[in-house]
């Protein structure tokens, strides 16, 4: 199991961090995707969390690691050609989904929103659809989740190794 | 301590399967009978009726009355939701008629709330209240009015995709009163940083992030009682596995502060973090906990249980529908060492439902996901047949400094 280690790229990661941020300001959207997008674009999430960032190879793809200064941890999945196939979070607070889910944003605030059910009901978020799989739980300051597509996961990577 | 953890572990994996063995008992071991306090000062009725819609499954309700402070203008609110996952009392606009004093940041702006639920949101002003339950009166008590239209939600509120929660339809009830582990809705993490995107102060371009001092935090009132204010007691019933039209029961003030309220023979579980660990099958799961506010065993999934879920078109999509009744039991442990088993059923949430007009399941349960760092999710089930303790964090009892649970 290597251990995490200082994203090589961090340092160099500044100057266009700021431009990031300041395009995200002057827009109001995300500059990229997140989930489905290139890597480039967690770049994009780091700055939105105001984290730092650490990475570490597995066996066929890569995880960023980003530490929120709120506490809040976000683990990016990264596939070889580049993607971000799965996005999954632990903290007191949930991160901004709008910013992580990106493309797939708009088909999980569906998901969650329609209510079939006839009894009220207050439970996890468990979503399962084609092209996206969501789930969302815990409690008060310690929330958990993970979203990812099912047909980008590479070959050999698991669901449960999503975490 | 690793090793007795693996002992304990091992030792339970022998009942992993107990779901298909008698041997290992039904799922209500500990109904033996609970005693339910009924009277004094500090005991208020809760009721698992339905609530106002009359559809909310195994959710418990209390009426709390607020009035504007220093008054005698007062209002009773029922229906309330009893919920011991959060911290603090919000009340839906619309079943407010007193009118409220606002909270102003230091700019004078007036302060609103977003905070996060599972899979819903409340959003709407922070007031000030004097609210009373029961015999229990805490003075000039910040609120959350929940209201769409006071102010509008920031994007920041909206960025969980989640959906509202300040109507009567979405909410299923006229307010929560979150009687968790905590004193503060958000505590230290707002005080210095917005990060955390609970507060917000509203001038007339919109809301924006603020910090927010933890007197000024929506709080949880037990904490600005006068006495009894280290924590609150659950006292519900046992329910039969067919379900019930409604149960009784009573939210207790106070721990060891009254003859009505001592420990007796509850085991103190500590949960430092507001997390317990469950253990199941040789997995651990450190986030676990216990809920009023969840209305059902949430654990695992298909994979992991055995049972199958709900159809999707089906009066209970989201819960598991095993074909027969199945037996669980799995170990919750605290931070301090105390463990202990717990044993329950899951039953075909779509055949609770069937009738129509029960609302209280003792069996009623759900998958939440198979992967770390997941959870047991100890919801309203639990709390059947069991009187179980809520110790505010930082609060001395007779069983040491809160935050804890007790059953």
């Amino acid at each position: 199991m290597s251990q995490l280690r200082e994203c090589p790229i961090k340092s160099a990661l500044v100057a266009p961090g700021v431009l990031v941020l300041l395009f995200v300001l002057a827009t109001g959207l995300p500059a990229w995707a997140s989930l489905g997008g290139d890597a480039a674009s967690i770049q994009a999430d780091q700055v939105h969390l105001q984290g730092t960032r650490t990475t570490k190879p597995a066996e066929s793809y890569t995880v960023h690691e980003i530490q929120s200064a709120t506490g809040t941890v976000v683990r990016e999945y990264v596939s070889p050609e580049g993607r971000v196939f799965a996005i999954a979070w632990h903290g007191p607070w949930l991160p901004d989904l709008r910013q992580l889910l990106g493309v797939y944003f708009e088909q999980y605030r569906t998901a969650v929103q329609s209510r079939s059910a006839t009894r009220m009901v207050r439970k996890p978020i468990m979503i399962d659809q084609p092209g996206l799989v969501v789930q969302i739980g815990g409690h008060m300051r310690a929330f958990a989740g993970r979203a990812y597509v099912p047909e980008m996961l590479p070959t050999g990577v698991r669901a449960e190794d999503i975490e | 301590m690793k090793n007795v953890w693996v002992f304990i572990s091992t030792s339970f994996a022998v009942c992993l399967t107990c779901g298909f063995f008698v041997a290992c008992g039904g799922g209500s071991s500990h109904s033996a009978s609970n005693t339910i306090t009924s009277s004094g000062n500090n005991v208020a009725a809760i009721s698992v009726n339905g609530g106002p819609l009359g559809n909310y499954a195994d959710a418990a309700f209390v009426s709390v009355a607020v009035c504007v402070p220093g008054t005698s203008n007062c209002q009773t609110i029922d229906d309330v939701l009893v919920d011991t996952g959060s911290f603090g009392l919000r009340i839906l606009s619309s079943a407010l008629t007193l009118s409220l004093p606002q909270q102003k940041a230091a700019d004078g702006n007036p302060v609103a709330e977003c905070l996060t639920f599972l899979a819903s949101y409340t959003w709407g002003p922070v007031q000030t209240a004097d609210v009373q339950i029961a015999g229990e009166k805490a003075s000039s008590v910040p609120i959350q009015v929940l209201s769409d239209t006071d102010f509008k939600a920031p994007s920041q509120c909206t960025s969980s995709g989640f959906q509202s929660a300040d109507t009567l339809d979405n909410l299923g009830a006229n307010g929560i009163l979150g009687v968790g582990l905590a004193a503060q809705d958000c505590g230290n993490a707002c005080v210095n940083s917005t990060g955390p995107g609970l507060y917000f102060k509203c001038p007339s371009s919109g809301c924006v992030p603020t910090v927010e001092a933890l007197a000024q935090q929506v709080v949880n009132p037990v904490v600005l009682f006068a006495t009894d204010k280290n924590g609150v007691i659950v006292e519900l019933p046992a329910v039969p596995s067919a379900g019930e039209a409604s149960v009784s029961g009573s939210l207790v003030f106070g721990i060891g502060t009254q003859s009505n309220n001592g420990l007796g023979g509850a085991k103190v579980y500590t949960a430092p973090s507001g997390s317990l660990t469950t253990s199941y099958n040789g997995q651990s799961y450190p986030g676990s906990f216990l809920d009023s506010g969840s209305n059902g065993y949430f654990f695992l999934d298909s994979s992991l249980t055995g049972l199958a879920n709900c159809p999707n078109n089906s009066v209970a999509p989201g819960f598991y529908c095993p074909a027969n009744s199945q037996n669980f039991m799995a170990t919750n442990q605290g931070s301090n060492g105390t463990s202990g088993t717990v044993s329950f059923s899951i039953a075909s949430a779509v055949t609770l439902f069937a009738n129509q007009g029960d609302n209280a399941f003792s069996n009623l349960g759900a998958p939440s996901s198979n992967s770390a760092p997941f959870f047991f999710d100890f919801g309203l089930p639990f709390f059947f047949g069991r009187n179980v303790f809520v110790a505010i964090e930082g609060a001395n009892t007779s069983g040491g400094t809160g935050p804890y649970w007790a059953y």
